[in-house]
C-alpha cells in the first residue's frame, strides 16, 4: 500500500498548464526522488500534496495520502495533516524562519497545536528535536533567534519543525540547493537518518541527479510538467532508456574537450597576488572596546600564467569572492599587493586603473541580476568599451558587439533586444560576450554556471573551454562545485578560512587531496558516477 | 529597513497594455486628465468672469444659470473652481519639481558615496523631518509674506527630504546588484553609474512618490489658502473658498461642498494614478492577479 | 541593544540641538523689533533702547542663543511680548486642549485603521477588501478641514448633537469638554485612519508573501492563526513608523482644525502669535513641537528594537 499516491494529476495556474497527468507514489519508509530542471513543475507537485498552492491554481486528478483524498479535503482536514502527518522542508533556509520568533517557539508551535501539549511539554519535545538535528542545548538554547544562526543551522531548525511530530511523509524541496557541498552532505545525512529512524516516506525534490541518486530508492523524472521516466534509481540511471534521462545524466557528467592545457611558471606571470589581506570592520559588542575586525582574506599569495585556467574552490564564506573582487580592483586589500601584467593595481585611482581594466573582465553568477533590465543588449555588451582610450564610433561599436555575440553563439540580431527576452543560458552567453569584447587577458568568473540547469551548464562550460583555447584568455574560476573545476581548469586552489591551503594540478588535487579542507570538499561533492556505482553494488 | 525593488522585465508596449487593464490606473488617469483639462480650459474660457462681483446675484443656490451656485459676492462657484484648479495644480507641481530636483540628486549622491557624506545628508534629512511640515510652512509664509510663490517654496522645501529619502533607499537597493558591479568593472565612475544605471531603475519609484507628493501638495496648498497664507484674493483658490464658506454654512452650504469636492476628486485621481503605476510596475503584485 | 539605543539617542539629541539652532536663526533674521512691538507706536527711542537692553536683545547672537536654549532646558521660555506673561503659562493653558485632542485622534485612528487593515489583508481581492480600500482611498483624499466643515454642518447645524465649535474648558466638567473635542478629533482621525489602514494592509500582504508564512502553514496552523501569530508582528514595523509620523502630524495638524472649531489650542496660539509678531511664543511652540516629534521618533526606534530581535544584537 502506498503512503502517497498521485494519479493523473494536472494543474493549471491562472489558466497556464503547469502539470499534466503526473503519476507518482511513495511507500512508507521509501525515498522517492523527484528530478527535473527549473520550470518542470516539481515544486508545484509538492505544494499540491500540501495544498499550499497559489490561489489561482486548479488541480484535477487524484492525490491520496494515507487513504485521504487530498484534493477533496477541507482546509481543516489539511491543517490536521500538515505538520503532523506530512512535514515539509523548503529550499531557502535564510527566509524560511520567522525573524521575530525564537527557534524554540517555532519548533514548539506545531507540537502544541497538534498535540495540545502544555507549553513546558512542547518546549521539552522541541529541545529533544533540536538536539536530534544537531543543535545541542549548550550552543543553541531555545531562546536563539534565526538571525543568530548560519544557513546550515537554520535548515536544521526547519527540519526540526518538519519532523517534530514524526510525520509519515516528509517532503523536502531542494533542501540543500542554497548550501555549500559540505553542508549539503551533512544535511542529506541528517535527512537520511531521520527517515530511517522513524520509517518516514521521503519525497526528495532536486535538480541535482547525483544528490537524488545518492538518496533515493526510486526516482521520477519530470520535464515541462510531465513524467518522462520513473523507476528504480540504479536501474533507471544505469540503463538510461529514455532519451531525456540519458541527456540529463550526460549533461551532469559533461567534460568539455580541451586540447591543450597550460602550466604555470613557464612564461612571465599575468597576475601576481602577494600577501593580500582584507579585513572588514566587525560588529561592535562593547561601546568601549573597538570591534575586532573580521578577516575575510588572510595573507594570500599566488600567481597565474597567461592563458592558464585556475579554479578557486572553497566553502561559502571562505573568502573566495572577496579575493576575486580585489583581483578585479573592485575592493581594496587591507594589506599586500596585487600586480597585473607587471603593474601594481593596489592604491591606484579609477583613472589609472583603466588600462588594466581593458585586459580584465568579469562574469557573474546570476544571469538575471547581471544586466540592467532597462538597457538593450548592444549597450550592455558594449559597456566595457568604456575603458578604451579611443571610443569606437557607433558603427564600429555595433560591429564589435555583433562579433562578440557571434563568438558566444548568439545572433548579431540579438543586440536590439532587452535582456528579459533571453533565457538564463542565453543571458550567461551575453555575460560572456560582454566579458570578451575588449579581448581581455584575464576573465574572473564568479560561480558562472551554478545558477543554470545541467544541460545548459554543459553548453556554457563548452563555451568557456572553447574561448580559452581560441583566444588564450586566462580564467580565474570561483566555484564551490568541484565538477566545474574538473571540467575546465588546469589548476585548483583550495581556500579555507581566508587562506589558500592547497594548490596543485586539478586532477591531482581532486583525486588525492592533501589538506583537511580539500578532503572535506572532495568527500562531500556529489558525483553521479560514484553514486550509481554504489547503488548497483548495494543491490548486488 | 531595506527596500526591495523588482525591476519589471518588459518593454513599453507590454507595460502600456497592462496599464489599460488596470482599473486604478485608468480611473486615476481619466480623473487627472479631466482636472488638468479643466485647469487649461480656465485660461481661455470660464462660464463667468471670476473677477466681476455681482452683488445682486449673491449666495444663490445651484441653478441652471449657476450650476454650483454663487458666493457672497455673487461670483460663479464653478468658474472659481476652474480657475482654482489652475492655481492648485501649479503650486503643487512646482513644489514637486523643487523636491525632485534637489532631493533626488542628493539621495542618489548619498547612496553612491556612502560614508560621511551619506551620514551628514541623512542627519540633515532627519532635521527637516523633525519640523511639522504644515506648521513650518505656515511659519515660512507668515514670515516672508503670504502668497502663491512663498507657498510653493514652503511646500517645496518639505518635499526635498521626502524625495532624498526615497531616492537613497531605491539607489541603495540597486547598488549591490551585479550589473552595477559589471559597470564598475568596466571602469565607470560612480556618478556615471548613478546616471546610466541607478536613476533609470528607480524612476518608477520616484514617479509613484511624485504623484503622492503632488496630491499632498494640493492638500497643503488648500490648507495654506484656507488660513489665508496661500494664493491671495481676488485670485480664487479652493482653500480660500472654503474659508469664505465657513461662516455661511447655514445659508449657503454649496459654497463649502463644491470646492471641497474639487479637492477630493483631484487628490483621489492623483492617488489612484500613483497606486495604478505602482501596481503595474510591480511584478510581484502582477503575479498574484 | 544598548549600542543601538545609544546611537538612536545620540541622533535624537544632535537633531534637537540643530533644530533649536534653525528655529533661533530663522526668527533672528525676521524683520521687526520686539521692543518696539511691545511698547507700541508712541514709544521714544530711549524707551525702546532701555527695553532692548533689559530684554538682553543687545547681547551677541551666540550668547542670546545659549541663554534661550538654556532657558528651554529649565522650561523657562521667556515672556510673551504681547501678553506679557511667561510663555510657559500660555503653552500650558493651550496644551490641555491640544494634547487631549491629538491623543484622542491618534487613538481613534489606530482603533479604526488596524482592524480594517487586518480585515482587508485577510480578505484580499474579495468584495469586503475592495469596499474597505475604496473608502480608505477616498479618506486619504479628503482635506481634514473640509471634512470638519461637513461634520459641523451635519452634526452641529443639522442634527444639533454636539456643539459646532468652542471649548468650555475642563472646569465645565469632563464630559462637556470631551464632547466639544469629539468632532475635531473625528475630523483629524478619519483621514489619518485611511492612511494607516492602507499601510497596515500592504505591510501585511507583503509579509504574507514571505517564506516563513509558508513554513508556518506547513506546520498545520490555520490561516487565521498564521495571520495573528506570524504576520502581524512582522508587519508592525511600517505601521509603527506611520503611527509616529502621524502623531507629529496630528500635533501640528490641529492648527487648522483648531481654527475651524474655534478651539483655544496650541495651533491657535501659534497662529495668533505669528500674526502679532510675538516671536518668542512662536519660537517656543515650534521648539516644543519639534521636540515632541523627535521624542516620538525615538520612541518609534525603541519599539523597532522591541519588535525586531535583529536590532537587539547578541544577548
Amino acid at each position: 500500500m502506498s503512503l502517497l499516491e498521485i494519479e493523473k494529476l494536472s494543474l493549471t495556474i491562472g489558466g497556464t498548464p503547469i502539470l499534466r497527468d503526473v503519476e507518482l507514489s511513495v511507500a512508507p519508509g521509501e525515498v522517492m526522488g523527484l528530478v527535473g530542471e527549473s520550470g518542470s513543475g516539481k515544486s508545484m507537485t509538492a505544494l499540491t500534496v500540501m495544498q499550499l498552492l497559489p490561489w489561482a491554481a486548479r488541480a484535477t486528478g487524484r492525490v491520496t495520502f494515507d487513504g485521504i483524498d487530498i484534493l477533496a479535503a477541507s482546509e481543516d482536514q489539511m491543517c490536521a495533516l500538515r505538520g503532523d502527518d506530512i512535514g515539509m522542508v523548503f529550499q531557502e533556509p535564510m527566509t524560511a524562519l520567522n525573524p521575530v520568533k525564537t527557534i524554540g517557539e517555532q519548533v514548539a508551535e506545531g507540537i502544541r497545536w497538534h498535540t495540545r501539549a502544555s507549553r513546558a511539554d512542547a518546549e521539552q519535545r522541541a529541545r529533544k528535536m533540536l538536539d536530534r538535528v544537531g543543535l545541542p542545548a549548550a550552543q543553541f538554547p531555545l531562546s536563539r533567534y534565526p538571525h543568530e544562526l548560519s544557513g546550515g543551522q537554520r535548515q536544521r531548525v526547519v527540519i526540526a519543525i518538519a519532523c517534530a511530530l514524526k510525520p509519515k511523509l516528509l517532503i523536502a524541496d531542494e533542501p540543500t540547493t542554497a548550501l555549500d557541498v559540505v553542508l549539503q552532505a551533512q544535511i542529506l545525512d541528517l535527512l537520511r537518518d531521520l527517515v530511517a529512524e522513524n520509517r518516514m516516506g521521503l519525497l526528495l525534490i532536486s535538480h541535482d541527479l547525483a544528490v537524488v541518486t545518492e538518496m533515493a530508492d526510486r526516482i521520477t523524472i519530470l520535464r515541462h510538467g510531465e513524467v518522462m521516466e520513473a523507476g528504480d534509481t540504479a536501474r533507471t540511471l544505469s540503463e538510461q532508456l529514455h532519451p531525456y534521462t540519458r541527456q540529463l545524466a550526460q549533461a551532469s557528467m559533461h567534460l568539455p574537450a580541451r586540447a591543450r592545457t597550460h602550466d604555470s611558471g613557464s612564461a612571465k606571470p599575468l597576475l601576481q597576488v602577494a600577501n593580500v589581506t582584507r579585513d572588514y570592520p566587525g560588529r561592535r559588542i562593547s561601546l568601549l572596546k573597538p570591534a575586532a575586525p573580521i578577516r575575510a582574506v588572510d595573507d594570500v599569495s599566488f600567481s597565474m600564467a597567461p592563458g592558464q585556467s585556475v579554479a578557486l574552490v572553497g566553502r561559502s564564506g571562505c573568502g573566495k569572492s572577496t579575493l576575486a573582487r580585489m583581483v578585479l580592483a573592485l575592493d581594496k586589500p587591507t594589506a599586500g599587493t596585487i600586480r597585473f601584467r607587471g603593474d601594481t593595481l593596489t592604491g591606484k585611482s579609477e583613472a589609472e586603473l583603466k588600462p588594466a581594466r581593458r585586459d580584465m573582465q568579469v562574469v557573474f553568477q546570476d544571469p538575471y541580476g547581471s544586466f540592467d533590465p532597462r538597457q538593450k543588449v548592444e549597450r550592455l555588451v558594449a559597456e566595457p568599451l568604456h575603458v578604451l582610450e579611443k571610443k569606437p564610433a557607433p558603427a564600429a561599436r555595433r560591429e564589435m558587439v555583433a562579433h562578440a555575440l557571434h563568438e558566444v553563439g548568439l545572433s548579431p540580431k540579438d543586440m536590439d533586444k532587452y535582456p528579459h527576452e533571453f533565457s538564463g543560458g542565453q543571458r550567461q552567453r551575453l555575460s560572456i560576450a560582454r566579458a570578451i569584447i575588449t579581448r581581455p587577458k584575464l576573465v574572473v568568473a564568479d560561480e558562472p554556471v551554478s545558477a543554470l540547469d545541467v544541460s545548459i551548464r554543459a553548453q556554457i562550460l563548452d563555451l568557456f573551454a572553447e574561448l580559452n583555447q581560441k583566444l588564450g584568455i586566462a580564467y580565474l574560476f570561483i566555484t564551490h562545485d568541484l565538477t566545474v573545476a574538473r571540467a575546465i581548469t588546469d589548476e585548483v586552489m583550495v581556500m579555507h578560512d581566508g587562506k589558500i591551503v592547497e594548490r596543485g594540478r586539478t586532477s591531482e588535487v581532486l583525486d588525492h587531496p592533501q589538506s583537511e579542507a580539500a578532503k572535506a570538499l572532495v568527500a562531500a561533492a556529489p558525483d553521479l558516477h560514484r553514486a550509481i556505482a554504489k547503488r548497483l553494488q548495494e543491490q548486488g | 529597513m531595506t527596500l526591495h525593488i523588482d525591476i519589471p522585465d518588459e518593454n513599453l508596449a507590454g507595460i502600456l497594455a497592462r496599464a489599460f487593464r488596470n482599473r486604478s490606473f485608468l480611473a486615476g488617469f481619466v480623473i487627472t486628465a479631466l482636472v488638468a483639462a479643466v485647469a487649461i480650459l480656465s485660461f481661455f474660457w470660464t462660464p463667468y468672469d471670476v473677477t466681476r462681483l455681482v452683488i445682486s446675484d449673491k449666495t444663490q443656490a445651484p441653478s441652471l444659470a449657476h450650476w454650483f451656485g454663487t458666493d457672497h459676492f455673487g461670483r460663479d462657484i464653478l468658474s472659481m473652481i476652474m480657475v482654482g484648479a489652475r492655481n492648485s495644480i501649479a503650486v503643487a507641481l512646482v513644489a514637486v519639481g523643487i523636491g525632485m530636483g534637489i532631493g533626488v540628486p542628493l539621495g542618489a549622491f548619498a547612496a553612491a558615496r556612502g560614508g560621511i557624506a551619506d551620514d551628514v545628508l541623512m542627519r540633515l534629512n532627519d532635521l527637516v523631518f523633525a519640523f511639522p511640515a504644515l506648521l513650518s510652512a505656515i511659519m515660512i509664509t507668515a514670515i516672508f509674506g503670504p502668497g502663491a510663490f512663498n507657498a510653493i517654496i514652503a511646500i517645496g522645501i518639505f518635499n526635498v527630504p521626502v524625495f532624498a529619502r526615497v531616492a537613497r533607499a531605491g539607489a541603495l537597493a540597486i547598488w549591490p546588484r551585479e550589473f552595477i558591479l559589471a559597470a564598475r568593472a568596466a571602469g565607470k565612475s560612480r556618478t556615471l553609474i548613478s546616471i546610466e544605471h541607478v536613476l533609470p531603475n528607480i524612476a518608477t519609484l520616484l514617479l509613484v512618490q511624485g504623484t503622492i507628493q503632488f496630491a499632498l501638495g494640493i492638500l497643503a496648498e488648500a490648507g495654506l489658502s484656507y488660513v489665508g497664507l496661500g494664493t491671495q484674493p481676488p485670485m480664487p483658490s479652493w482653500g480660500r473658498m472654503l474659508f469664505d464658506a465657513q461662516t455661511r454654512m447655514v445659508v449657503a452650504p454649496w459654497m463649502a461642498i463644491f470646492p471641497g469636492m474639487a479637492i477630493v476628486i483631484t487628490v483621489l485621481g492623483l492617488n489612484l494614478l500613483g497606486d495604478g503605476i505602482a501596481d503595474i510596475l510591480d511584478p510581484k503584485s502582477r503575479r498574484q492577479r | 541593544m544598548t549600542a543601538y539605543l545609544l546611537k538612536r539617542l545620540a541622533i535624537a539629541v544632535v537633531t534637537l540641538v540643530l533644530a533649536s539652532m534653525v528655529v533661533f536663526a530663522v526668527l533672528e533674521i525676521i524683520p521687526g523689533d520686539p521692543a518696539r512691538l511691545m511698547l507700541g507706536l508712541n514709544a521714544s527711542a530711549d524707551q525702546i533702547e532701555l527695553l532692548r537692553s533689559q530684554m538682553g536683545l543687545n547681547a551677541p547672537v551666540v550668547l542670546r542663543y545659549l541663554h534661550w536654549a538654556g532657558g528651554l532646558l529649565s522650561l523657562d521660555f521667556g515672556r510673551s511680548y504681547t501678553y506679557s506673561v511667561p510663555v510657559i503659562d500660555l503653552v500650558r493653558e493651550r496644551l490641555v486642549v491640544s494634547l487631549p485632542l491629538a491623543l484622542m485622534a491618534l487613538a481613534l485612528s489606530t482603533v479604526i485603521a488596524i482592524p480594517v487593515g487586518l480585515f482587508s489583508a485577510s480578505r484580499r481581492g474579495r468584495a469586503g477588501d475592495t469596499i474597505a480600500m475604496g473608502a480608505a482611498q477616498l479618506g486619504v483624499a479628503v482635506p481634514n478641514f473640509w471634512f470638519a466643515l461637513m461634520l459641523i454642518y451635519l452634526f452641529a447645524v443639522w442634527l444639533r448633537l454636539v456643539p459646532g465649535g468652542g471649548f468650555p474648558g475642563w472646569s465645565a466638567g469632563v464630559w462637556p469638554a470631551l464632547k466639544s473635542l469629539l468632532l475635531p478629533a473625528v475630523a483629524l482621525a478619519l483621514p489619518q485612519a485611511a492612511i494607516l489602514a492602507r499601510v497596515t494592509r500592504s505591510a501585511l500582504i507583503e509579509v504574507l508573501n514571505e517564506d516563513y508564512i509558508r513554513t508556518a502553514r506547513a506546520k498545520g496552523l490555520p490561516y487565521r492563526l498564521v495571520l495573528w501569530r506570524h504576520a502581524l508582528r512582522n508587519a508592525m514595523i511600517p505601521v509603527v513608523t506611520i503611527l509616529g509620523l502621524q502623531f507629529a502630524f496630528l500635533l501640528a495638524g490641529t492648527i487648522i482644525i483648531e481654527n475651524v472649531f474655534y478651539l483655544p489650542g496650541l495651533g491657535r496660539l501659534v497662529f495668533q502669535a505669528i500674526n502679532q509678531r510675538d516671536l518668542i511664543v512662536v519660537e517656543s511652540v515650534v521648539m516644543l513641537l519639534v521636540a515632541a516629534v523627535i521624542v516620538v521618533n525615538f520612541v518609534v526606534d525603541l519599539s523597532y528594537a522591541v519588535v525586531d530581535p535583529r536590532l537587539r544584537g547578541r544577548q
